[in-house]
């Protein structure tokens, strides 16, 4: 994100001001990284210190049991793998279609074109509440509830699939349409043109893309719950919520634990590249 | 949407169609190769929500009007009966006011707050990417991560209540009653997802060219009469777009109460989805569960369509 215009009215005021924006910001701040800190050093806390009072950030005493135990009570390596596996296959798979089919609707000329872009983009509207009941029963009757197919074929072809059509096609609309003209008259195909000239371009709009279909599959919470039963097939956000013991007793550290190995390395890939990250969504074309 | 034609080659090569064809010409000219082209490509979108969306939608709507008996698996037809027990549920009026406070109260602070942040962080001082990057943090946390962290801090004896009692202040329990629970879950939900549109807003205050203010001030307007009479307008288009994306969203929003308060205490954070989730899962009334689905549906689309009628009207641009 660039600051480089003098976009803000006011000038930079006395030093009172300056103090009194700092202040505000620190505050404002808080909520949203208090519980970040507080999830990551309460993690390495013996159980009986996370309702200490006073609270506190830090342990006297840290331990890392709460990660071994995390990997003890559920099968928590191989619940990680299928999360990033699922995403990682959604998000390629999702990035293939929405490119293609942006494209097709921004550029190539068919009947009914703008009618069927309605008819995607009303895969926008509807609520995945709303399809989950058929949905469950459509995969049972097709013997995969319980796999996850459901969880693989609906996001990389439905809703956020569809936001990422919408993407790209905003994208390629504002694309030169000389570019393609050059490389037709070099004997390109239609293929060979969004393969070779117009993919490459777009890779602002496709790292968008990747982005939001990443988070909205990592983050995917209903359609596990409703899928899955065996904990050996759970994806991370349905494990974390199944660290209780047998009788009922609360494991709040090896919850922090997991939790905090679910978030840190997306957190660590967000700050290494968050110019990118925030630049490309702020360009992605969902400014209306 | 603007829908900008750019001439493809296709339509111009395209032949001339019907009786008087000269006969010689192939079939598949340049633009029906093209077309096929376009149909191929956009084939797995098209498909996918064919099959993963307008179908499960209408089997929503016949579900809705049959009865399902889940041990047996018959489905009985009811006609309107789901309908008519909507009507009569004793719960349904307090799920749809939990479902506007909820809704309501996240669209209002989300692009409140977004914005206040937007104009706060869209000037040059020491530290700026950093805020940005603070304030936008949280969207890249797993949201039942997010929710869960906040479970614990907003325990009685958690931290937030832990941090009041050093200032002398003795806070409530928030998850235990209805007002402070509802509280909750809009604020986690908030400060999870505002960072989203503090970006697009900030996008949008970018592209406000810098001589209107330029202009404004030798014309002598106050700070405030600039911001509500040049940057409000020419940035309506975005607010207008992400208003109805944080409705939508926080409509749809299960995972953070499934977790934080399980739609409680009573049914004072039941919104909408969550109950259409036990309808449907928890007590395995697929009728009745697809019923509530399906109001859910029509609220999305009535939104949607409101906020393309009132974009017409107030929107003070469009490209």
């Amino acid at each position: 994100m660039r600051t480089d215009q003098p976009a803000a009215p006011s000038k930079a005021g006395p030093v009172l001001r300056r103090i009194a924006l700092y202040v505000a910001l620190i505050v404002m701040a808080l909520p949203f990284v208090v519980p970040t800190l507080w999830m990551i050093t309460s993690s390495f806390k013996p159980l009986n210190e996370i309702f200490a009072s006073p609270p506190s950030f830090f342990s006297d005493a840290p331990t890392a049991a709460a990660y071994a135990e995390a990997f003890d009570f559920q099968p928590f390596a191989r619940q990680y793998f299928n999360s990033v596996y699922i995403a990682l296959l959604v998000t390629a798979t999702t990035m293939v279609v929405s490119a293609l089919a942006g494209y097709a609707f921004a550029r190539i000329r068919f009947p009914g074109r703008n009618l069927l872009f309605i008819v995607v983009l009303i895969g926008l509207l509807v609520p995945s509440e709303v399809t989950i009941v058929p949905l469950f029963q459509m995969f049972k009757q097709a013997g995969l509830v319980n796999t996850h197919w459901p969880l693989i074929l609906v996001t990389a072809l439905a809703a956020p699939c569809v936001l990422a059509t919408f993407i790209m096609r905003q994208f390629f609309i504002a694309l030169p349409v000389e570019l393609e003209e050059a490389a037709r008259l070099d004997g390109l195909g239609r293929f060979g043109i969004w393969w070779r000239i117009c993919v490459p371009l777009a890779k602002p709009a496709l790292s968008a893309v990747a982005i939001l279909t990443f988070l909205a599959s990592w983050n995917l919470y209903l359609e596990p719950t409703v899928y899955l039963t065996s904990p050996e097939l759970f994806t991370l956000p349905q494990a974390l919520t199944r660290f209780t013991d047998a009788y009922g007793g609360e494991m709040w550290n090896t919850q922090l634990a997991a939790a905090t190995m679910t978030v840190v390395p997306v957190l660590v890939v967000f700050l290494i590249a968050q110019r990118q990250f925030v630049e490309s969504l702020a360009h992605s074309g969902l400014k209306g | 949407m603007s829908d900008t034609r750019h001439a493809t080659r296709g339509a111009s090569t395209d032949a001339p169609r019907g009786r008087g064809a000269p006969r010689r010409r192939p079939f598949w000219t340049l633009g029906r190769t093209d077309a096929l082209t376009g149909y191929l490509f956009i084939a797995p979108q098209l498909l996918g929500v064919i099959v993963f969306v307008l179908f499960p939608v209408g089997l929503a709507i016949w579900y809705s009007l049959n009865e399902w008996n889940i041990f047996t698996g018959d489905m009985t037809f009811v006609g309107g009966a789901n309908y008519e027990a909507a009507l009569n549920d004793p719960q349904l009026p307090s799920v749809l006011g939990a479902t506007a406070v909820f809704s309501g109260g996240v669209v209002v602070l989300n692009i409140a707050l977004g914005l206040v942040l937007a104009v706060m962080l869209n000037r040059r001082f020491k530290g700026v990417t950093l805020f940005r990057t603070l304030f936008f943090s949280p969207v890249v946390v797993s949201v039942v991560a997010w929710t869960l962290v906040w479970g614990f801090l907003l325990q009685d004896n958690g931290g937030i209540n832990g941090a009041l009692a050093q200032i002398g202040v003795d806070g409530p329990n928030w998850l235990q009653s209805g007002p402070t629970a509802m509280i909750a879950v809009t604020f986690t939900q908030v400060v999870r997802s505002v960072g989203i549109n503090m970006v697009l807003f900030l996008a949008a205050l970018q592209g406000v060219p810098g001589e209107l203010y330029e202009a404004a001030r030798l014309d002598g307007a106050s700070s405030r009469k600039v911001f509500t009479r040049i940057t409000l307008p020419l940035i309506s288009p975005t607010l207008m777009l992400t208003a109805v994306i944080t409705i939508v969203g926080a409509l749809q929003s299960f995972a953070q109460i499934a977790v934080l308060t399980e739609g409680g205490p009573g049914l004072s954070t039941t919104v909408l989805v969550f109950y259409v989730f036990q309808q449907a899962f928890s007590f395995n009334d697929i009728g009745y569960g697809s019923t509530l689905a399906l109001m859910l549906l029509t609220f999305v689309m009535v939104l949607t369509i409101l906020q393309w009628q009132l974009r017409r009207k107030w929107v003070f641009y469009e490209d």
